[in-house]
């Protein structure tokens, strides 16, 4: 046995039960540092004893069973100190699950952790850092870098989050069934969110693919877990369609390259398939389309079609129409005025984004679909006016430099 | 878990919000019934409303609440609960929920750890 392939042997284990035997230790025992702990203890035991006694044969269970024994020593340890009836009750059940063969409501488990972490009591901030941390598994190092704060204010925000979570008497459950459909909303807007400060960031670097695999991650497990959900299938195609596009991305310079003029054979045809296999199960539901699936039909159109000039723009104008009938936002009317350039050119484009013109006023990519229209429909000095006006309010670099070389462009007259 | 509910004025709300509120006399039925509700009243408005401090050994007394917001407390109640999710549940019934805005305290004991 070399110390490599149990090494390997270890981190596929732990791929595959981390979030349930983190969720089953928080169920029992109402801890949250313990069970990563026990955990992180089950971990560096087995790269120890697995290179030295070989590989078990239920990697998974001796996983599970090592962190549960450990659980049990820190509990009985703690329990020497003082008592708690709470502590008390999970040794209890800690040592009934170890006789038994049965690996006890896994599944249930999971989906609790995720609604906790989700709550909607916690802050937005401390609902994504704890689900990153807890069931995604990221350190607390990684989720800092992700989101550009140091260590220490990252495990602060945790601590926080978890510390309410206690004293606010947040349970470790599943919301009631007549609150399932807005917790559930809430499960979703998170992962959501994780997937948008990966592949679209506000600030810093253009793309973070490592956030946006583990949103595409979460997305699917939340879909597993909750498989009658349309909105949750809707949310995992949607990230798999869009995901699909990051190598096409940017060029080998590292620019950006926008939709219209990516390389469509560097898309990820793997995961455009996933995707639409999940945008059918949730078309299959036949439910009315919700916020996800729309936009996860729109994303389906785009992933479809051989070029910008092959794509279905009608009916992409309508998916628009029916996400801002659902759920009006400035970005979408903003969408929805370039599909219409698309539809109809681009004097019908900006036509469609004046007509909006006092919600989108503040809108900061405003003047950028402005300058792309009026470019498109000839209309040079103007669109130069526009890109100056974007390039002032640009977000990240790489759409800074972006705007400049289209400004460029516009002002030597080249197409 | 005990929770302090407070019951706060919220002039943002309309006609139809009014309109759907249930009784109070409901909600109390609803949650003694359940044994959920310890104790609770209505409070004065803060025109009635004392505050006070000591400083430098002197007591202070003024006429009024600790601050004048168009949010005041206009009541409360203390709730036994299972856990939040319960509270909420609790609350998201009050009248006051549809013309005011409610605000949930766990309770933090002084022989807490």
């Amino acid at each position: 046995m070399t110390d490599a392939r149990a090494a390997a042997a270890v981190a596929d284990a732990v791929a595959a039960q981390r979030l349930r035997i983190v969720a089953s230790l928080i169920q029992v025992t109402g801890d949250w540092d313990l069970a990563e702990d026990c955990l992180q203890d089950a971990v560096e035991r087995a790269l120890e004893r697995w290179p030295v006694d070989g590989i078990p044969d239920n990697p998974s269970a001796w996983l599970t069973t090592t962190a549960r024994r450990r659980a049990i020593d820190v509990l009985r340890r703690r329990q020497k100190e003082r008592t708690k009836l709470r502590e008390a009750q999970a040794l209890a059940e800690l040592a009934r699950d170890l006789t038994g063969d049965d690996p006890g409501p896994y599944g249930d488990d999971r989906l609790k952790l995720l609604f906790t972490c989700c709550h909607p009591a916690l802050p937005m901030a401390g609902r994504v850092a704890l689900t990153l941390k807890s069931v995604a598994g990221l350190s607390t190092r990684q989720i800092a870098r992700a989101f550009l704060v140091s260590e220490a204010t990252m495990g602060q925000r945790l601590l926080r989050t978890k510390n309410k979570i206690e004293h606010a008497g947040i349970g470790f459950r599943v919301p009631a069934p007549h609150r399932l459909a807005e917790r559930t909303a809430a499960v979703l807007a998170v992962v959501y969110l994780i997937f948008t400060e990966g592949y679209a960031p506000t600030e810093g670097e253009p793309f973070r693919d490592d956030l946006a695999a583990e949103a595409v991650q979460l997305a699917g497990l939340v879909a597993q877990l909750l498989p009658d959900d349309d909105e949750a299938l809707g949310l995992h195609a949607l990230l798999l369609l869009q995901n699909a596009r990051r190598a096409a991305r940017a060029d080998a310079g590292g620019e950006l390259v926008t939709l219209e003029d990516q390389d469509r054979a560097r898309w990820d045809h793997d995961q455009i398939d996933a995707g639409l296999a999940a945008l059918a199960a949730a078309r299959a539901t036949g439910r009315p389309p919700g916020y996800y699936r729309l936009q996860a039909e729109i994303a389906g159109l785009h992933a479809t079609a051989a070029d910008a000039g092959a794509t279905d723009w009608a009916r992409i104008v309508i998916a628009y129409d029916a996400l801002l009938a659902l759920r009006p936002s400035p970005v979408i009317a903003l969408n929805r005025a370039v599909a219409v350039g698309f539809r109809d050119g681009p004097e019908a484009g900006l036509a469609a984004v004046d007509e909006r013109g006092d919600e989108l006023a503040d809108y900061p990519l405003l003047p950028a679909v402005r300058a792309d229209l009026l470019r498109r429909a000839g209309r040079r000095r103007e669109s130069a006016a526009a890109y100056r006006e974007a390039v002032a309010v640009a977000r990240t670099e790489p759409e800074r430099r972006y705007l400049e070389r289209r400004l460029g462009d516009v002002a030597a007259d080249r197409p | 878990m005990k929770y302090l509910l407070f019951v706060a004025c919220d002039p943002d709300h309309t006609e139809a919000d009014v309109a759907a509120a249930p009784d109070i006399d409901e909600w109390l039925e609803y949650v003694n019934g359940k044994g959920l509700r310890i104790t609770g009243d209505r409070l004065r408005p803060v025109s009635d409303a004392t505050t006070l401090r000591v400083r430098g050994g002197e007591l202070l007394v003024t006429d009024g609440p600790f601050a004048e917001t168009t949010e005041w407390i206009a009541g409360f109640d203390i709730l036994e609960c299972e856990d939040l999710d319960q509270a909420i549940e609790v609350a998201a019934k009050h009248p006051m929920a549809y013309t005011g805005r409610l605000e949930l305290r766990p309770f933090w004991p002084l022989d807490d750890e």
